[in-house]
């Protein structure tokens, strides 16, 4: 939606922004549907949810929480840079978010992996001989919430390439940010969901 | 702003020639005007495909016993009903026609604040309704579920679901993207001067409506999408063979299906409390009290979501705080209902199309809400649930509510959309016929439900046949005052007699442009004054 | 439109706030690890808000907004979250 915005003819930043926010909390309330599903059957499975948690890598979840939390900063950072004029910062800046949103769907893509050759994928077989139904639960929420969670890494990593063509070019500048902020705000979000999957599935057990 | 200022102010959005010609300077034309033109065109298309759907049941349901079609094309029959009637027409109805055409002009902007993204609503929204259609045409037989999708037949009935279900998905995001637009709107784009509590009532109702789009939409959103899931991969989550718990799909649901039904009538009074005014010649009756309870019931319904699943063996708790919560919105609900009379109230009243469509918008309304307090009450809920009552209260509200407001709103503003004025007389005679015609479909239905009849059969027992012919005949003389109305309105719309600025002298700044509105609505952008206000008579 | 002026946050804010961050995910990963029952997921819970709480006023700039922005926030989350206790109205009760 950010690419709407700044073909439109008139630019009001702060417009676009309130724009982006209230995008931003659909976003939080289609997530906001997924958690509250969470909590429901997390509450009355909550054994088998240990259980189940305890099949997920702690180390990986940890490390691709840390890439989230780098690239966060480093594409606020992209913002302060660009009102300061400094291009050539401002793309090293997002080069880097790009980068290390690709390593956390490198990992992601190595832990579901993982996952799908000890047979735990939805609608397995393996899953319906083996594992209870709140552990079937536990991972069909598993493989919904990352998985989305991974589409919106995706979109993100896409609007923030628009950004940096944007900035390459200069049609985004320092009087002209609303694209960089706005695809910064969704990274965040990105971000900010991850905060809690995080902890809901790899550290409670 | 000043970027398109070589637009000249003497040609009306409907003439200006732009960039493109015939048909493509509608579909690409990013006018909030035409926008919202094309929403009433494709609106009255999809529209009259539900009409006909609702003919057909009604038809099936003269006589016990079957008459046209079988219990499965019954089915099918009532789901695409349904799913067209609220997902294409209710929930959109009155926010992107009349939204899109006078929000702007009413709080005195040139457009919407994203008219690009305004334009790409309505592409939306046709790839939804397209999706939908095609679910009915095409695969193994139409989705039969009801337009509420409950697990876990929709993932198990082998009916063509998914498209439906994707369809109703996509509605929906075109729901949310016009909401963004309308607050982002509201919020920047006043003109000077206005301050919230001098902006009229019709745009209050959609900053209310559009929130809720808002908050809501992306819940049904996900909801579908784990629909779709299940059908595809058996993730379980609505699976009781899983585990999971089908009333949990309830609950998700009907966090966006009721407010849903805020979503479509609050517009709907926002009108209606356009038209009162004006009508009256006099200064709406407590503004602020409108204000405050249109905000009440945008929140409070976003919390009652439960009423709709009484039976369906929820906690005693739970089941109480629903109910409690229900009877609390209905009195927002009420004080409209008593500020409009009290609008009337001395006023110097003209009786023209829109104010009889109004008044009787207040009569169905009100029977509908108070229908809508016996479904709120458990025990009664208990007794009354999935019967006809339950289809004779949400068509007295969603049909009377939202569609006699869509009525009168268009009586109100249509000479100020197209230039020119309706028959009043033949626009008077589809008023009675259809108002006449709809008691007599949907009165019956509350007898019938309280006697016992369920929804959703194509066969009921000997001892309904009479009322069912009642409601038969009455569909028939709604139809037929339909097509007057709308006839008649497509008549005038090419030939009617000029109508000039301001018909029926009302005060909002809609009135104070041309009819129809140049492209640009306003040649300078007007200021509120202290003393300046929408109703000030 | 009249120029809003925009607040340039200097690197050293963010880089302190990545840096609490950091400390908060291990801070909750050491945790967890401790066998606590049910206050497990109540210690998961309270370091994520904190950092959700950081993300949003500093890297999304909330701090630096209008107030109205930082009113519409909360309005969001207050209302999720009573979405989700009404939710546990049934189950909790069951
Ligand atoms: C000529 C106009 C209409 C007729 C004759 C009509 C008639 C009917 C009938 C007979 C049913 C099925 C009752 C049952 O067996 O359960 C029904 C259901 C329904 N109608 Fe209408 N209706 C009309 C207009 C509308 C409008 C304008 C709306 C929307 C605002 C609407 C919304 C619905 C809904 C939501 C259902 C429930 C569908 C379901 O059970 O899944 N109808 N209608
Ligand atoms: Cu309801």
């Amino acid at each position: 939606m950010s690419q709407v915005i700044h073909h439109d003819e008139h630019y009001d930043a702060e417009g676009s922004k309130i724009g982006m926010w209230l995008f931003i909390f659909t976003e939080l309330l289609l997530f906001g549907g997924l958690f509250i599903i969470y909590s429901v059957y997390r509450f009355s499975n909550q054994d088998a949810f240990h259980l189940a948690a305890e099949e997920l890598n702690r180390t990986v979840g940890t490390i691709n929480t840390i890439i989230l939390l780098v690239s966060s900063m480093t594409i606020a950072m992209s913002t302060s840079a660009l009102q300061k004029k400094q291009k050539k910062t401002t793309l090293a800046l997002l080069g880097v978010t790009l980068l290390l949103g690709l390593v956390f769907l490198v990992n992601k893509y190595f832990e579901w992996g993982t996952k799908f050759e000890h047979g735990i994928f939805p609608g397995s077989q393996y899953m319906l001989d083996h594992l209870s139904q709140g552990e079937i639960l536990f991972f069909g929420l598993y493989f919904v919430m990352t998985g989305l969670h991974a589409l919106h890494i995706i979109v993100g990593m896409v609007v923030i390439g628009f950004a940096y063509a944007g900035v390459r070019s200069g049609r985004v500048n320092a009087d002209r940010a609303a694209l960089l902020e706005n695809s910064g705000l969704y990274w965040h979000l990105v971000d900010l969901i991850w905060i809690f999957l995080f902890p809901l599935f790899y550290l409670i057990h | 702003m000043q970027a398109s200022s070589h637009i000249p102010h003497d040609v009306s959005y409907l003439d200006y020639k732009g960039k493109h010609k015939g048909l493509l300077a509608w579909i690409l034309s990013t006018d909030h005007k035409r926008i919202a033109l094309l929403y009433m065109f494709s609106m009255m298309t999809l529209f009259l495909v539900g009409v006909l759907l609702g003919l057909a049941m009604k038809l099936e349901l003269i006589a016990p016993g079957k008459t046209i079609m079988g219990a499965q094309d019954y089915n099918a029959v009532f789901t695409v009903h349904g799913v067209i009637m609220i997902f294409m027409i209710v929930v959109p109805g009155l926010p992107a026609v009349f939204g899109n055409f006078l929000l702007p002009i009413m709080i005195g902007a040139k457009d919407v604040a994203f008219p690009k993204l305004n334009l790409f609503s309505w592409y939306v929204y046709i790839a939804g309704a397209i999706l939908v259609i095609i679910s009915v045409l095409f695969g193994d037989g139409s989705p039969d579920t009801g337009w509420t999708f409950y697990a876990p037949y929709s993932f198990k009935t082998g009916t063509n679901m998914l498209p439906a279900i994707f369809g109703a998905f996509v509605l929906g995001f075109s729901s949310i993207l016009t909401g963004l637009n309308f607050i982002v709107t509201i919020h920047r784009l006043r003109a000077p001067g206005m301050s919230w509590t001098k902006m009229p009532l019709f745009p209050w109702t959609i900053y209310g409506t559009a929130w809720i789009q808002l908050l809501a939409t992306p819940v049904v959103g996900i909801t579908l999408v784990l629909v779709s899931l299940e059908r595809i991969f058996g993730i379980g989550v609505f699976d009781p063979a899983l585990g999971g718990d089908p009333i949990l799909y309830q609950h998700l649901f009907w966090i966006y299906s009721h407010p849903a039904v805020y979503i479509m009538i609050l517009p709907a009074m926002g009108a209606i409390s356009e038209v009162i005014p004006t009508f009256s010649q006099k200064h709406i009756f407590g503004y602020k009290a409108i204000v405050a309870s249109t905000l009440a019931i945008a929140f409070v319904g976003y919390f009652v979501w439960g009423h709709h699943m009484f039976t369906s063996g929820m906690s005693g708790t739970a089941q109480y705080t629903f109910s409690i919560l229900t009877f609390l919105v209905a009195i927002p609900s009420a004080i409209k209902v008593f500020n409009w009379i009290s609008t009337m109230y001395k006023g110097s009243i003209s009786l023209e199309t829109p104010f009889y469509w109004a008044a009787s918008f207040i009569f169905v309304f009100m029977i509908g809400g108070l229908s809508g307090l016996v479904l709120g009450a458990l025990a009664t809920d208990v007794y009354v649930h999935d019967t006809a009552f339950v289809v004779a209260h949400f068509h007295f509200i969603v049909f009377g509510g939202v569609g006699f407001a869509f009525f009168a709103a268009i009586h109100y503003w249509f000479p100020k959309m197209f230039g020119r004025m309706y028959d009043t007389t033949w626009a008077n005679v589809g008023w009675i016929v259809f108002f006449i015609g709809f008691l007599a479909l949907y009165s019956p239905m509350f007898y019938l439900g309280l006697q016992g009849m369920p929804r959703r059969y194509y066969d009921y027992l000997e001892q309904f046949h009479a009322a069912n012919i009642l409601s038969t005949l009455g569909s028939w003389v709604m139809t037929f005052g339909l097509a007057i109305v709308l006839i008649n309105l497509f008549r005038s719309a090419k030939s009617g007699p000029i109508a000039g600025a301001n018909p029926w002298n009302g005060k909002t700044l809609e009135w104070t442009v041309p009819s129809p509105p140049p492209v640009e609505n306003f040649e300078e952008i007007p200021v509120y004054g202290e003393k300046d206000g929408p109703y000030e008579y | 439109m009249q120029h809003e002026k925009t607040h340039i946050v200097p690197y050293r804010t963010y880089l302190i706030i990545l840096v609490a961050l950091l400390i908060f995910t291990l801070l909750s990963v050491k945790i967890t690890a401790i066998e606590l029952g049910g206050l497990t997921v109540a210690a998961a819970l309270i370091f994520a808000s904190l950092k959700s709480y950081l993300v949003l006023t500093y890297f999304m700039h909330l701090k630096f907004d209008k107030i109205y922005i930082r009113i519409m926030v909360g309005f969001v989350f207050a209302v999720f979250l009573a979405v989700i206790i009404i939710t546990f109205l049934d189950y909790y009760f069951r």
